[in-house]
């Protein structure tokens, strides 16, 4: 459980989440609260140590006395909150989220370099989708290889953005951004240049760490062979907000 | 439980038949299942026709052509559960990758570009493909789904012994896509 700090003037609320009575810093959100206490709640977008995208809505609670849902990892905990992480309706919609995830493009973990590494491969298995409903789209993307240490599988990529977030927030390069609308929607290096060919990229490997699924991985990887390594993120966003 | 066995049919689709021989790969357990299940119609068996009514349907592999479609609504016709086994017929998996590509294009890949002798493209004797591949889901109702590439034997031997008992198995706590 989260220790209310001495310094500054942030108070400590207390709040129920799934009949567990917790406390936290007012300035936690609701996903950190989560995190804290081993309360399971899928995400994909968030990581630990980048902004708050808000954009892939697994981590959607809901919230007693309100008639909408909420993502937890953009919501602040408040004072009496009541949340519940669990129910029949958000095990449903989490479902159906990953659902369209895999339908969407080309998630063929048995040939993906990331299989059994791959984070949108493991919330599958514990949201208990074991088939996808919907037909899959069966759009072919392409795949950027001309980087010499890394590759873009665009087949792979969900659009969590971390790679984007990473890249400007922690390297301080912003090499990523992301460009066109729904289905064309895609990540793209500089002004969709070639990654090979970027001026700004400064080949730190950030984003392959941080990214779920194996949209981008490591050149010269065979299936299951990329394991990503995150442990540099927390200790590099903390010195980060220290300076 | 009654002493009448539980029928069990298999078929093999667009599939590699690694989810048969993980399968056979429940090894000694196998002796045990044979004493709870009749294998009615399968690769690895010799019977020839599927009979009229099966309790468990096993399908491996996507529906690539005419004959997988068939064979697909024959197994929902006769049988009471159908089981799919497999990435191949839970999601299309590899064989749907030529989804991507024009068909034609795919058949020239295979029988011109890459053939050196007598270059020609099969069409006497052989079911034709269809687009675009699917999983089996995709054309028939499908009552429990296995994933895996392939299902380990343990989650195989899980999921039959589950239902053996009159439960309905989770395959999601033993296995997923790719495993």
């Amino acid at each position: 459980m989260a220790q209310p700090t001495t310094t500054l003037n942030i108070r400590v609320v207390t709040l129920r989440i799934d009949e567990r009575d917790l406390s936290a810093r007012e300035d936690e959100t609701i996903i950190d609260v989560c995190r804290e206490n081993h309360i399971p709640i899928p995400s994909l977008c968030h990581l630990d140590g980048l902004s708050v995208w808000g954009g892939c809505r697994l981590c959607m609670v809901e919230l007693e006395g309100q008639n909408r849902l909420f993502a937890a990892c953009s919501t602040r905990v408040a004072e009496g909150m009541r949340i519940h992480t669990q129910s029949a309706k958000l095990q449903r919609y989490r479902r159906t989220i990953l659902e369209l995830l895999f339908a969407e493009r080309n998630h063929v973990c048995a040939v993906c370099v990331s299989n059994g590494h791959c984070e949108l491969q493991w919330l599958a298995q514990q949201c208990g989708v074991d088939h996808v409903r919907v037909p899959y789209r069966q759009a072919a993307y392409p795949v950027d290889s001309s980087h010499e240490m890394f590759r873009l599988d665009h087949n792979r990529c969900i659009l969590c953005t971390r790679c984007v977030r990473v890249c400007d927030e922690i390297e301080g390069a912003h090499t990523w951004d992301v460009m066109g609308r729904g289905t064309d929607c895609r990540v793209i290096t500089d002004l969709a240049q070639p990654w090979g060919s970027s001026d700004t990229c400064t080949s730190c490997g950030k984003c392959v760490q941080v990214c779920p699924t194996g949209a981008l991985v490591k050149q010269g990887t065979s299936v299951g062979e990329m394991v990503k390594d995150q442990h540099f993120l927390p200790i590099l966003a903390r010195r980060r907000h220290a300076q | 439980m009654n002493n009448a066995k539980i029928t069990v049919a298999t078929a093999w689709l667009d599939g590699c038949s690694g989810c048969h021989m993980s399968f056979l790969d429940m090894d000694q357990r196998l002796v045990e299942l044979a004493q709870l299940i009749d294998i009615v119609y399968s690769p690895l068996v010799d019977a020839k026709e599927l009979p009229e009514t099966v309790d468990v349907g096993i399908l491996e592999g996507s529906i690539s052509s005419e004959d997988d479609l068939e064979k697909a609504q024959q197994f929902r016709k006769h049988c009471k559960l159908l089981i799919s086994l497999g990435d191949c017929a839970v999601t299309g998996n590899v064989p749907a990758l030529r989804n991507h590509f024009k068909l034609a294009d795919v058949l020239n890949r295979a029988y011109h570009e890459n053939v050196t002798l007598q270059p020609q493209i099969p069409t006497r004797g052989v079911p034709a493909l269809r687009v675009p591949v699917k999983p089996i889901h995709g054309e028939v109702a499908v009552d429990v789904f296995i994933p895996g590439c392939p299902p380990s034997a343990e989650a195989i031997w899980y999921v039959l012994s589950e239902l053996i008992a009159g439960r309905m198995p989770e395959p999601s706590t033993v296995t997923r896509f790719g495993a």
